[in-house]
């Protein structure tokens, strides 16, 4: 019997499946077609301190194998996100939770932060330091090493919940930054956030995101992804969470051997909304075949 | 909403550049005129989001306008093709208000769902009057279709090769109605809006990421709040509207 069950920063998963931010709202349009209950957990849509419109449409632009968007962080605010979207989540969803936070400063993340920690369903706090497609804030902080431990510092303060800071891929050197999550007492990191990416309407010669630039994602990104977490796994203890274009059980296995301890599955969910339901059910037979008895026990197989 | 296999009976050029496609499938989940169904396509990322134009005896018809790469695909895909298809987005026109003269605009791309619609109101027992703009005679389709539902049709076209010549908001003020609905490019949206002289529903378009509410890729602000327009929308309401 294929065992699936991974350990995130001390809280057991029944298998290491979860949504990526922005993905997968707030899990209720996602309960109307499954029970969201079979993921390991999700990591719910990217919450500030103020509310949020985020930028102006087009934010959505079709790749090759991926996508470009430029949402903005919509979302409306955390104090809406406890009185209004939490509970609605907990009709459908009755595991620990992923709390998406971002910010525009270190007192905006540690605000969001502090508010939310009461929250007992929340199991874990992701957070972004690369949104691609704020300006003033979010990837700002996760550019430089220096900032990123002051944030993760700033943050560590508030909370005694497992912390996991969202590493941006569009860096010259991504160990820096986790090492210094790390040193910052980050109980983990994710990534890879988007590759900040363009499309140009050749017929009206002008962008076609309105905020010209956005996050690239889909499995177009996936060697990057393995590429960088294969590197962080070498040079940081703690774990990471894994994301960038994976599809199918075999490109979490990928995503695992490189490192990773949990998958978070992004822009596919938008393509086909039964994706991670597919892949947990898939997971248990690609082990199977590829010999794997404990999921766990690949975690940096590749190294 | 349902993601279920729909299989193409037909796929015919009926006007320029634009095509008609009844698919066979799952059709239980279409529940209002105005939904949208989302199209995966083999080779393309994101599916394509296409408007209700009928769908009856698990017949579902839609009618596309080729714009780009994806609708290239479609015009080329052939009979006996199957595409894997969600149903049942977005929130559809409401027929409730509609009053016993419903007035229905439609222009190019925007005609399909107002079929449907013109469908539902005459079974209410309701006197549609119909009118469809388009920029000139090769572009014109279903004008027989909407008066063998029984409906009162206008065409327009901006350049007078067929109906009456101008836009759709040449030919409102001369009819009389208890309610409209709308569905068109962006600025005829708001050009109808300004004209009508009841309350009404008008569809948007937006680029969309999922078509089901989840990436908040097509978000707008209306009087009530942000909304998603494949998830809200695509209808919205003549009062909720900011421009």
């Amino acid at each position: 019997m294929a065992n699936t069950k991974v350990n995130l920063c001390g809280i057991t998963l029944d298998n290491p499946i979860i949504p990526a931010s922005g993905t997968f709202g707030f899990g209720y349009e996602f309960a109307e077609l499954y029970d969201i209950n079979v993921l390991g957990t999700f990591s719910f849509k990217g919450t500030t301190l103020e509310p949020r419109f985020g930028n102006p449409t087009p934010r959505i632009a079709e790749c090759a194998s991926g996508m470009l968007n430029a949402v903005g962080l919509q979302n409306p605010g955390v104090d809406k996100v406890i009185s209004e979207e939490l509970p609605k989540l907990r009709r459908v969803f009755n595991k620990p939770v992923m709390a998406n936070v971002s910010g525009f400063s270190i007192h905006e993340y540690v605000e969001t932060v502090r508010r939310l920690d009461g929250e007992g369903d929340i199991g874990w706090f992701e957070v972004n330091i690369s949104c691609p497609n704020v300006h003033g804030g979010g990837m700002s902080f996760g550019t430089s090493p220096e900032m990123a431990e002051q944030v993760t510092r700033a943050v560590r303060k508030v909370t005694d919940k497992p912390i996991i800071i969202k590493l941006s891929p569009n860096v010259t050197d991504i160990v820096s930054i986790a090492k210094a999550c790390e040193a910052g007492g980050a109980d983990g990191v994710s990534l890879i956030n988007t590759l900040l990416g363009m499309r140009i309407d050749i017929k009206r010669r002008r962008p076609i995101i309105a905020n010209k630039t956005g996050g690239f994602s889909g499995p177009a990104i996936k060697p990057v992804a393995v590429r960088m977490i294969y590197q962080v796994y070498e040079a940081v203890k703690i774990p990471i969470v894994g994301m960038g274009g994976a599809r199918s059980a075999e490109d979490v296995i990928e995503l695992m051997l490189a490192g990773a301890t949990a998958v978070e599955i992004g822009a596919e969910n938008l393509v086909n909304p039964y994706a991670c339901r597919d892949i947990i059910e898939a997971l248990p037979s690609v082990m199977e075949k590829y010999g794997i008895n404990n999921l766990s026990e690949i975690i940096g197989g590749a190294h | 909403m349902k993601d279920s296999v729909f299989k193409i009976l037909s796929n015919e050029k009926i006007a320029k550049n634009t095509y008609e496609c009844i698919l066979e499938g799952d059709i239980s989940d279409v529940k209002a005129p105005g939904q949208f169904v989302n199209i995966k396509l083999d080779g393309f990322y994101l599916r394509r989001p296409i408007s209700v134009c009928d769908a009856e005896d698990g017949k579902l018809t839609i009618i596309y306008k080729v714009v780009g790469e994806g609708t290239e695909a479609m015009a080329k895909a052939a009979v006996g093709d199957e595409w894997l298809t969600l149903t049942g987005l977005g929130n559809g026109y409401d027929t409730s208000p509609s009053g016993d003269y419903p007035l229905l605009i439609g222009g190019g791309a925007g005609v399909p769902p107002m079929y449907m619609l013109c469908k539902k109101l005459i079974f209410e027992g309701k006197h549609p009057t119909v009118i469809l703009g388009f920029n000139t005679k090769d572009e014109v389709f279903y004008k027989e279709k909407f008066t063998n539902l029984g409906a009162k049709v206008i065409v327009a076209t901006a350049d007078g090769s067929v109906g009456v010549k101008g836009f759709v908001t040449n030919v409102m003020p001369s009819c009389e109605y208890t309610y409209f609905y709308t569905c068109g490019p962006e600025p005829m949206l708001k050009a109808v809006y300004e004209v009508s002289v009841t309350s009404g529903q008008l569809s948007f378009e937006e680029r969309m990421g999922c078509g089901f509410g989840a990436c908040m890729g097509c978000s707008c602000k209306t009087k009530y709040g942000n909304k998603r327009i494949c998830r809200d929308g695509p209808v919205l309401t003549k009062e909720e509207i900011i421009w």
